[in-house]
């Protein structure tokens, strides 16, 4: 750290540096997130100014919840899925990209047009969710006039006056939702694996070239273990994702702030949301931000200690 | 920690280096043979998947030229009119509106957002004092929790303060959202840059104010970059905060919807009215300058938001 920083007299250049932003951070963040606790154990309504404390009242109620424990449950098969299918798609895309193509002469390099496909793949992570809401929601309509639909009938695949209601079908709608996500993650995973491969040194790739390595011993040898790193945040981070799903779930799905059919696609932000903004019920809603803090800090945790292995310093 | 320019310059320098030994050696050794075949069907599946990515956007922006029974009655089927008055429509219904309300708080939240964060990064960086840590993890902890755990006191807070559905109080919302990643970022940015230049400045006898302003924020330009654009990304496509402290409080209340939030509800509102191609054109509308912003710094946008990631 700088020496020439040293010194007396600026305690009031650091303090003027720090207290505006502070200021911001501490009143918008911190002690909303604070606040938040100290709710969760009161029967506080948010329309009148009185509340009375009610303990773990709120935590009670939630245990028995059927609505909040289907959606936590929702939750966490997302929590499963979304990172699995995300974090295969992006290694087997990024594998190919970057070392697919390969020949004698030139050792390992990416498949022709590479450059082109990480630029193509990557868009959607620009867009925002409202509008992947919209275009999903018009890709999954149920009728003809849907791309999904329209496209299976072309094919001969879905009955034209039975077409299928993606997002209507109770058992289909989450899965629906699943693969908006994933469409959505692949190429940003896709481009952060990328940055990670291109780090690993060449000869690495051309020793196990020579020792007679072929593609999926490459791939499972040397290539997965030098960005097991990278995989391990990515699969924190889209943990993370797959514990908020708010946007999604709210506008593509029917129902008020979405989870339908019948609760079949909700999960704990589209509950939360609707306790508060519409049953009126901010200490309750306050509880299910606590039980979703607790389990991303769970999750987080559980997550980089199960994945954890011998760093390989390269 | 590497810095911040050899991250960005990574992924110019390997595409350069690949397109210019693009020219593929037929000489034949042993794993060629097998690899055509290998080759075929990676380019196979690469290509699916961005043809799945193209197509959907492709076909919405199509929609925007159909009639509204068309879209209803077959997906694929081509536009008969190609006339843009679904387009103007969706103008009218807001869009345009949207997107004002849009840019009037990014134009204040990203600058404000990028000063103060740099300006408490300095700080915490190179100048230290009893408790730098911790203001330093304090900081940086709130990029930790999610959203949904401050969002009801928040609400009550801003409404505390007269904010709610005003410009100000969503941009120091944003602001203060933003202030944990871009401390953090920042912060690893300014610990790289030299002593030296910071030692000459201070005999030629500038101010710490000035050291930082003139000196410092200059040369942490690529990093204010990177961190710009995150920022700009993040707060552009913000959907939750808009749609909590956004909403017309009375009926006299204008409404100041952001575009996301405005999307969504053109999405309701033409359920209802039952004009479909007004959507799809609110849709492209909202998605061309994403596409061209994206087009124009896509290695920036693909190195920042990757190099953010990993640290």
């Amino acid at each position: 750290m700088s020496q020439v920083a040293q010194g007396k007299g600026r305690i009031g250049f650091i303090a003027g540096f720090l207290v505006l932003p502070l200021a911001l951070y501490l009143t918008f963040v911190i002690w909303p997130y604070i606040q938040t606790f100290g709710y969760s154990f009161t029967n506080w309504s948010g329309q009148s100014p009185t509340f009375d404390f009610v303990g773990l009242d709120n935590y009670a109620a939630l245990m028995k919840d059927e609505v909040f424990r289907g959606a936590l449950w929702h939750n966490l098969l997302l929590l499963v899925f979304v990172p699995t299918v995300t974090i295969l798609l992006a290694l087997f895309f990024a594998f190919m990209v970057n070392a697919g193509g390969r020949s004698g002469a030139g050792g390992v390099r990416g498949v022709w047009g590479s450059s082109v496909y990480k630029i193509v793949y990557f868009f959607p992570q620009v867009l925002s969710l409202a509008i992947l809401a919209v275009l999903f929601g018009a890709v999954y309509r149920s009728d003809e006039g849907g791309l999904l639909n329209g496209f299976l009938t072309k094919l001969g695949l879905v009955d034209p006056v039975h077409p299928v209601e993606w997002l209507n079908q109770p058992d289909l709608a989450l899965w629906c939702l699943l693969l908006v996500v994933v469409w959505h993650g692949v190429g940003f995973y896709l481009v952060l694996f990328s940055a990670a491969m291109q780090s690993v040194p060449k000869d690495i790739y051309e020793a196990a070239l020579l020792d007679g390595a072929g593609r999926a011993q490459t791939f499972l040898k040397v290539t997965l273990p030098l960005l097991w790193d990278s995989v391990q945040t990515s699969a924190v981070y889209l943990g993370i994702a797959a514990m908020d799903m708010f946007v999604l779930v709210s506008t593509m799905t029917s129902g008020q702030f979405g989870g339908g059919p019948d609760h079949h696609s909700e999960v704990m932000a589209t509950v939360l949301m609707r306790n508060f903004l519409y049953f009126g019920k901010s200490g309750y809603a306050c509880a299910m931000g606590v039980v979703m803090l607790v389990l991303t800090m769970i999750l987080s945790i559980v997550t980089l200690r199960a994945t954890r292995r011998e760093r390989i310093e390269f | 920690m590497t810095t911040e320019s050899t991250v960005i310059k990574a992924p110019g320098e390997a595409s350069a280096e690949r397109s210019g030994g693009s020219g593929r050696a037929k000489d034949g050794a042993k794993p060629a043979s097998d690899g055509t075949v290998l080759n075929v069907f990676s380019h196979g599946f690469l290509a699916v998947w961005a043809m799945l990515i193209v197509l959907p956007l492709i076909w919405l922006a199509l929609g925007s030229f159909k009639t509204d029974s068309q879209i209803g009655g077959s997906a694929l089927s081509w536009p008969s009119n190609w006339h843009f008055d679904a387009f103007s429509r969706a103008w009218d219904k807001g869009i345009g509106d949207y997107f004002a309300h849009t840019l009037i708080v990014m134009v204040f939240s990203v600058p404000l957002t990028m000063l103060l964060g740099s300006m408490a990064a300095y700080v915490l960086a190179r100048y230290p004092f009893p408790g730098n840590r911790l203001f330093y993890y304090f900081f940086v902890s709130g990029a930790m929790f999610p959203v949904f755990l401050a969002l009801v006191p928040l609400f009550f807070m801003v409404k505390r303060l007269d904010m709610l559905n005003t410009y100000q109080g969503l941009i120091l919302v944003y602001v203060a959202y933003s202030m944990p990643f871009t401390v953090f970022f920042m912060h690893s940015f300014f610990r790289t840059l030299p002593t030296a230049v910071h030692e000459a400045a201070v005999i030629d006898g500038a101010s710490d104010t000035r050291i930082f302003f003139q000196v410092m924020l200059p040369m942490a330009k690529p990093g204010l970059i990177s961190v710009g654009i995150f920022n700009v990304l993040g707060q552009w496509n913000q959907y939750i905060l808009p749609s909590v402290l956004m909403q017309p409080q009375t009926g006299s209340d204008p409404e100041r919807y952001m575009l996301t939030q405005g999307l969504i509800q053109l999405q309701y509102q033409m359920g209802y009215e039952t004009d479909l191609p007004v959507l799809f054109a609110g849709v492209t509308i909202a998605m061309i300058p994403m596409l061209v912003v994206y087009l124009s710094f896509q290695r920036q946008i693909q190195a920042g938001l990757t190099s953010a990631t990993l640290k």
